[in-house]
């Protein structure tokens, strides 16, 4: 390794990665859009469902359920329909996503104490967002019920034989930011850094140059590490700032240590990079360089746990996941950021790490150095 | 010019890819200062020997030097000591002139003589108007000679030039061949492959390869003459491509 030469690399990388305005802005500009339109757009935890109401009884028991529909927030009443036939259509029509049917006999029997039934249709074609709505309609109906117990004994029946609490450990407003910005890092990192670094090593293919470098006194090694080390400080960059967005915009809580944020974070850089490489070795244009990415990239999104639990994939997702470094990575990062473990508790995930960094390293190395022969 | 010393010694040098031999037992000498042209139809052994002689691939046999330095034993060494200039000129499109030449300037460990040998690069290449562009737009000539400067700027005793000319217009390729006569003036060894034979008058002395073999060796008059009456150095590739086909 000579300084000098691998000076000059650097700042030849440095120059062309300014001067290539689209790369640049992705490099910089993705990770924090990444993160706004997460934080402020893309809520798991769904509220406002646009609701209609077909209110048969008229009365001033079925105005207050109502009103109790929406004070959960995850029900917005756009309006009332005239029939039961109409609220499905407003559901169908996509004017609405649910619709309260209170019948004609609700007041009348609740006074009877007779037992009644209100319907609550969901539009369940989004999962994720009727669920929170099923739970918070079940929860209107299991409070209206005890209000109405406590009010027909005459007295108040003290404490529940009953109380389970349920304390959310770490994210006590179970907000999906937080769980999102450490995932956010490791997507990132992972993706834009195994595109770019594709690119960056097919194009010199592309353009002659790679032949050019081979036979000046640069050293194999020299060339990779030249064309990979500004990726690297690229990569640092990019956490630095998604962890200040995130900590100062969305109040995402580091309680680890950074430093400990800093070196895993590394690791899964040097594996990512190994990554590129290796695809660079794969791809004879830019093109398929990157396609060839994406391939690599779906299985990232999908699989590692970033957006969907692991725990509910069926076995063969689950061991897919199990080969992508970025399924280790989010649970260290999200382990350090949200929860401040250390690496007493971490080591598997960052042994797994190590060996990932290894393994995609050597075995790019060995093809790259066999294509340049 | 017999009198100079050997600047490139190629002794029974041999390459094989498994059962193929694609360089067999070429033996020849290159002297200090001499345009030594390499001609041969595609697939002759041109690239193949050109990459031994720049320490890319080893020798299955034989042995070559390059200004002195054994290219099987230290390919290494070889490369600090030689330019190469290929066809596809290797420079950074997205860099100007000026930034390549650092560029490549750093990687063969110029440092305090760097700004002395941007000057030289700027004037001997004529370079003037297009240090601070970038590459990208310059025309091919224009490029050519950025290629040239960043080959030449380490003062290598021996520059390799692939396929230099192709898609340059005349006036840009009398230029260069005028700066390349300059540079032997100075002492510098060129050896070029090229299959355009108008130029190849213009060297020194030239050898013809076919299908891994040395077929002729000398000044374009005597390699015109070893091959008969009446031929053109043209003539002469023709036939060998057909043998070779």
């Amino acid at each position: 390794m000579n300084p000098a030469r691998l000076r000059s690399i650097f700042v030849k990388e440095f120059i062309q990665m300014r001067r290539d305005r689209g790369t640049l802005s992705l490099l910089l500009g993705v990770p924090v859009m990444q993160l706004l339109l997460f934080g402020f757009a893309i809520r798991q935890d769904v509220r406002n469902l646009p609701t209609v109401v077909f209110d048969a009884s008229r009365s001033q028991q079925s105005r207050t359920l109502v009103q109790q529909f929406e004070a959960t927030d995850n029900f917005r009443v756009r309006g009332a329909v005239p029939s039961y036939d109409a609220a499905i259509a407003a559901i169908n029509a996509g004017r609405a996503r649910a619709a309260i049917v209170i019948p004609e006999d609700y007041a009348r029997d609740l006074k009877r104490g007779r037992p009644t039934q209100v319907q609550v249709l969901v539009d369940a074609t989004d999962p994720t967002a009727s669920q929170s709505a099923i739970g918070a309609a079940m929860l209107v109906g299991q409070r209206a019920n005890v209000e109405r117990i406590t009010a027909s004994l005459g007295r108040d029946p003290g404490a529940p034989p009953l109380d389970i609490r349920v304390r959310p450990l770490y994210n006590p407003a179970l907000q999906s930011v937080l769980f999102i910005v450490p995932g956010i890092i490791g997507m990132i990192l992972s993706n834009i850094l195994i595109v770019i670094t594709a690119m960056a090593v097919v194009r010199e293919r592309e353009h002659g140059t790679l032949e050019q470098l081979i036979v000046t006194p640069l050293t194999r090694s020299e060339i990779m590490l030249g064309k990979i080390a500004p990726y690297v400080l690229v990569g640092l960059v990019q956490i630095s700032a998604v962890l200040l967005v995130g900590h100062f915009a969305f109040q995402v809580p580091i309680r680890g240590s950074l430093l400990l944020i800093y070196l895993t974070a590394l690791l899964f850089i040097v594996a990512n990079l190994g990554l590129g490489l290796f695809i660079s070795t794969l791809a004879r244009n830019q093109a398929q360089a990157m396609q060839v990415s994406f391939f690599f990239l779906l299985p990232n999104v999908l699989l590692s746990g970033f957006m969907f639990p692991r725990e509910a994939m069926p076995e063969a997702a689950r061991w897919i996941g199990l080969a992508l470094p970025l399924t280790y990575f989010l649970q260290v990062i999200r382990g350090i950021v949200l929860k401040g473990v250390d690496l007493v508790e971490l080591w598997p995930q960052t042994v797994a790490l190590v060996g990932f960094a290894l393994l995609f390293f050597t075995f790019a190395t060995l093809r790259f150095n066999k294509q340049l022969e | 010019m017999r009198q100079r010393a050997a600047v490139v010694e190629v002794r029974a040098l041999r390459k094989t890819f498994g059962a193929v031999q694609a360089v067999k037992d070429i033996s020849f000498e290159i002297r200090a200062g001499e345009i030594f042209g390499v001609l041969g139809p595609n697939g002759s052994g041109k690239t193949t020997m050109l990459r031994m002689l720049c320490g890319l691939l080893l020798p299955t046999s034989g042995s070559a030097t390059v200004a002195s330095i054994d290219v099987a034993a230290r390919p290494d060494q070889v490369k600090a000591r030689i330019g190469y200039m290929s066809q596809r000129f290797g420079l950074y499109a997205d860099l100007t002139t000026e930034e390549n030449l650092r560029f490549y300037g750093g990687l063969y460990g110029l440092d305090h003589d760097l700004a002395e040998r941007l000057a030289w690069a700027r004037e001997r290449m004529r370079l003037e108007d297009v240090m601070d562009r970038l590459v990208a737009p310059l025309s091919g000539g224009q490029k050519q000679r950025v290629a040239l400067a960043c080959a030449t700027l380490h003062r290598p005793p021996v520059v390799f030039l692939d396929e230099p000319t192709a898609g340059v217009d005349p006036g840009a390729r009398r230029l260069f061949w005028h700066i390349i006569r300059s540079l032997a003036a100075d002492g510098t060894t060129t050896i070029v492959t090229t299959h355009y034979m108008d130029e190849a008058e213009r060297f020194d002395r030239l050898a013809f390869l076919s299908r891994g073999h040395l077929t002729a060796v000398g000044t374009p008059a005597e390699v015109r003459a070893a091959f008969g009456q009446g031929l053109t150095l043209e003539d002469i590739f023709v036939q060998l491509q057909e043998q070779n086909g």
